[in-house]
């Protein structure tokens, strides 16, 4: 069992993607519609489910599917997710402003946040458990054999409270966490793997919600980071969210229709605004274009030059932080060999003018690496480090990461400031230990406060925990020395352990932290432990192939009214014809790997059909429709391979 | 005067039950990794206390254990051997952390000789007694004095909005000679630490006092310098 594949997993705010290492090459794993992203966006099924009892859960879709279901049922769909993964309940409150979704009503404080999805509440990491479940069927259903340990990647600026709710969703899903690897580190990783190169690498990864930058030494095939800085709160969904305000306000103002009262439309208005970001990476000038609900349309240019006025002071946050990596590498700008690209929003056109100056590079005659498509690196990297893991290939066997911890670690000292114990860019794992005593004779429990983050007063930094060191032996006042271990491991997460060191009895103590979901709540929202996936897998497998093969036998079934089917010819339809009488027949045998090969056979002959079909669509969309309604039908109709079939299985 | 490196009683190796002395990470019989030894930083290295240290062989070192100790290459391994090499390559990135870096490396031999060190340079953000007059090296104390009027100045007339010039300039001017006291300092850490490396007992205990006086005047110096350019950086 632990020599099954590791695959590597880009769990994103915006999209996820599963890839694995086809011997030297990292490579993205599709999914049943053949596309590599996954977008990260979970919803409930449309039909309401009757209130849950022990062992039931909803149906749910992850992806392209729940994507689509924003804009109908809205209330019933999550995305972003992402953002919400490890924080505490004050901490969200402005956050959820943005979303169409809310906590739950009977959320308490110090508790983890329940999001309230139709009739049902779920945790943030049960949510991205979702997201991780699909991906792993994807690459089950890739390899048709089972997948069970996985390297999740996360933001390096990334606090423990954020990495450890993040490796609870992949125990929810089923999946082994080998490891978490920072987001940059795992980039360089993709980009470093095929060059035997030494210098030092700056990563600037500006994502859906998170900016990180990285900066690394490579030699030898040891990637050694040096610093790392970001802002888990910074991405293309703040660009997004400006543009949408702005639409929001001026269809308020100019034609009284306040949308934000309807949570439909502002996905819509949503939409629009991210194909304009798009848009405007290739084209001097976009354009809103909706009808609203009262019939009027709004309409409104955006030249790019206001675009980029407009988001001058989301990218200016992006400074700062790639300063401090550089000062606390103890480097220049010039001393950069290598700048990497991460991240969909470094396709902007101003990210790429501010990188250009922050790093000197057009002035040294130097480009940034934007080789590998930037929505995709991510993943590859995780892949990397999947199979370095794996340790059974030969390709990885010289390469190792040495990462460090983003934020440093303290402890609240009396007075209420901070006393650091780790340095942030601290080489990973590391460990610091402390001694402490008591102030009261008899005392059998002290409090220690643990703090992430570099202020001074631990009120300002991120708590992270209050560890109660339980069943001190009693003794006077002082008299006690506490021995209290603190280390950060190769994921960046802290463990604390303690001993009592004057009684001479290795006395056992207790450490209990108080934050994030306990073990057995976690083990209460496994997902497999519901749906039995694990020992039905070969069923699963075949169910899956079915419903593959029911899809493109239907989408055969209609071909013959659809114009495009007289342009074929004879040898063509009657191939098309064989395939399907093959397939319709090997269909209800027990065999999922022949399904899919007959499935793969009919898919092959339909091929010539369906772009014969598609051309048919485009041209009648320049006759008249706009592209984006003809895509939306091109989606719908065009069903050659198979696409659009069910994420989920009953 | 060091802790015991070599153990006089033989561990037996988990594995292959050989026994062999604490001090290694792996067995030296069937070279499987060990719990942490008992060592300090420099023997997790196999070198001797030593201040003026060969920084690329250190580095060099610390890229060979890592490849063989980091939790990576233990990633199906069986837990106890997870566990070691967690705490092994904590062990070792906390040693070469600390070696690298010159005032670190200073800091911890002088502890391990049992020298009270002022403040650790892990809290040197925590704002304690930074400025406990009682610290002021004595030969500073009328410019500090002066300076930390400036400071004020600085910082009172920049929460009103006023941006004065001259008070800058003389900032500037007090910073440069501030930065030339700590070359100074730390060229006279580079003496000494010859004078320890290579002197007998008695050498070594005269620079061993002055070693802890010299950090001691460096933490104060290079507080005093940040705190000049987080003013004139604002």
């Amino acid at each position: 069992m632990a020599e099954g594949r590791v695959v590597g997993i880009d769990l994103g705010t915006t999209n996820s993607l599963v890839a694995y290492m086809e011997g030297d090459t990292p490579v993205v794993i599709p999914g049943v519609d053949g596309s590599n992203l996954v977008p990260s966006v979970v919803a409930l099924d449309s039909i309401p489910v009757p209130i849950p009892a022990d062992g039931y859960r909803p149906t749910v879709t992850v992806g392209n599917s729940a994507r689509k279901a924003l804009i109908e049922t809205p209330e019933r769909v999550i995305y972003s997710v992402k953002r919400l993964m490890g924080r505490g309940l004050e901490e969200i409150q402005e956050e959820l402003k943005l979303f169409p979704f809310h906590l739950a009503s009977d959320t308490e404080a110090g508790e983890v946040p329940r999001i309230q999805l139709g009739e049902l509440r779920f945790t943030p990491p049960e949510i991205s458990a979702y997201i991780l479940r699909q991906l792993k069927r994807n690459a089950e259903r890739f390899f048709s054999a089972p997948v069970t340990q996985a390297v999740i990647t996360v933001p390096a600026y990334f606090n423990d409270a954020q990495r450890q709710a993040t490796k609870d969703a992949g125990r929810m899903a089923g999946l082994e966490v080998l490891r978490l690897v920072n987001e940059p580190t795992a980039a360089a990783l993709a980009y470093g793997l095929d060059r035997a190169k030494s210098g030092t690498i700056a990563v600037y990864d500006l994502g859906g919600g998170t900016f990180d930058i990285s900066i690394l030494k490579l030699r030898d095939g040891i990637f050694e980071v040096q610093s790392t800085n970001g802002d888990t709160h910074l991405g293309g969904d703040d660009i997004d969210n400006l543009l949408l305000a702005i639409a929001l306000n001026e269809i308020h103002a100019e034609h009284g229709v306040d949308l934000r009262q309807h949570p439909g439309a502002v996905q819509a208005v949503r939409k629009a605004a991210i194909e304009a970001k798009v848009l405007l990476s290739a084209e001097p000038m976009a354009r809103f274009d909706i009808e609203l609900p009262n019939g009027d349309r709004y309409q409104r240019d955006i030249p790019r030059a206001v675009f980029e006025l407009l988001i001058e002071p989301v990218l200016k946050r992006t400074v700062g932080p790639c300063k401090q990596a550089l000062a606390d590498a103890g480097i220049t700008p010039e001393q950069i060999d290598e700048v990497v690209l991460v991240g969909g929003s470094t396709r902007i056109p101003a990210v790429r003018r501010l990188v250009d100056e922050l790093f000197h590079l057009t002035a040294r005659g130097r480009r940034p690496h934007t080789e590998l498509n930037p929505d995709e690196v991510v993943a590859l990297g995780a892949a990397v480090q999947a199979n370095i893991l794996a340790g059974t290939s030969k390709s990885t066997e010289e390469l190792l990461l040495l990462d460090v911890t983003p934020l440093s670690l303290g402890i609240e000292a009396l007075g209420g400031t901070v006393a650091r114990i780790i340095q942030r860019n601290s080489t990973i794992p590391a460990s610091a230990t402390e001694h402490f005593t008591t102030g009261v004779d008899g005392q059998t429990n002290v409090a220690i406060h643990v703090v992430q983050g570099e202020r001074e007063l631990a009120a300002d930094c991120r708590s992270l925990a209050r560890f109660d060191l339980k069943g001190i032996p009693p003794m006077s006042a002082g008299l006690p020395r506490i021995e209290v271990k603190f280390l950060i491991d190769a994921d960046g997460i802290l463990h604390v352990s303690a001993r009592e060191q004057r009684s001479g009895t290795a006395a056992q103590i207790e450490v209990k932290p108080t934050y994030g979901l306990t073990d057995e709540q976690v083990e209460s929202m496994i997902l497999e432990s519901f749906d039995h996936a694990e020992e039905d897998f070969a069923k699963r497998l075949l169910i899956e192939a079915r419903n593959e093969a029911e899809t493109i036998l239907a989408a055969v079934e209609r071909a013959p009214q659809n114009p495009a089917w007289n342009q074929l010819t004879s040898d063509e339809k009657s191939a098309i014809k064989l395939a399907g009488v093959y397939l319709k027949k090997v269909k209800h045998s027990d065999n999922a790997a022949a399904i899919r090969e007959a499935t793969l056979i009919l898919d092959h002959a339909t091929r010539r059909f369906a772009e014969l079909m598609m051309e048919a669509a485009v041209s009648s969309a320049l006759r008249g429709k706009t592209m984006n309604i003809a895509g939306e039908e091109l989606a719908e109709t065009v069903t050659a391979p198979h696409a659009m079939a069910p994420a989920e299985f009953k | 005067m060091f802790k015991v490196i070599d153990s006089a009683v033989p561990i037996a190796c988990w594995s292959c039950s050989i026994g062999h002395n604490d001090s290694t990470l792996f067995c030296p019989h069937c070279s499987k990794i060990q719990p942490p030894p008992g060592g300090d930083y420099f023997s997790v290295f196999s070198l001797e206390p030593k201040l003026n240290l060969d920084l690329p062989a250190l580095e060099h070192e610390f890229h060979r254990l890592s490849r063989k100790l980091h939790p990576d290459r233990f990633a199906r391994a069986e837990e106890n051997e997870k566990q070691w090499s967690l705490a092994d390559t904590a062990l070792l990135n906390d040693a070469y952390r600390t070696l690298k870096d010159p005032i670190r490396r200073t800091e911890y031999l002088l502890k391990l000789l049992g020298a009270e060190i002022g403040e650790d340079t892990s809290q040197a953000h925590s704002g304690h007694d930074r400025k406990d007059p009682s610290r002021v090296p004595a030969d500073l104390l009328e410019e500090v004095f002066e300076l930390n009027m400036q400071l004020e100045e600085m910082r009172s007339a920049r929460k009103s909005g006023v941006e004065d010039s001259a008070l800058h300039v003389s900032l500037e001017q007090a910073k440069r000679k501030f930065d030339v006291l700590l070359e100074a300092v730390d060229e006279d850490l580079h003496t000494e630490w010859k004078e320890w490396d290579e002197g007998d007992r008695a050498t070594r205990g005269a620079a061993q006092k002055k070693l802890v006086a010299l950090l001691d005047r460096r933490r104060y110096l290079s507080n005093l310098v940040r705190d000049v350019n987080e003013v004139l950086g604002a």
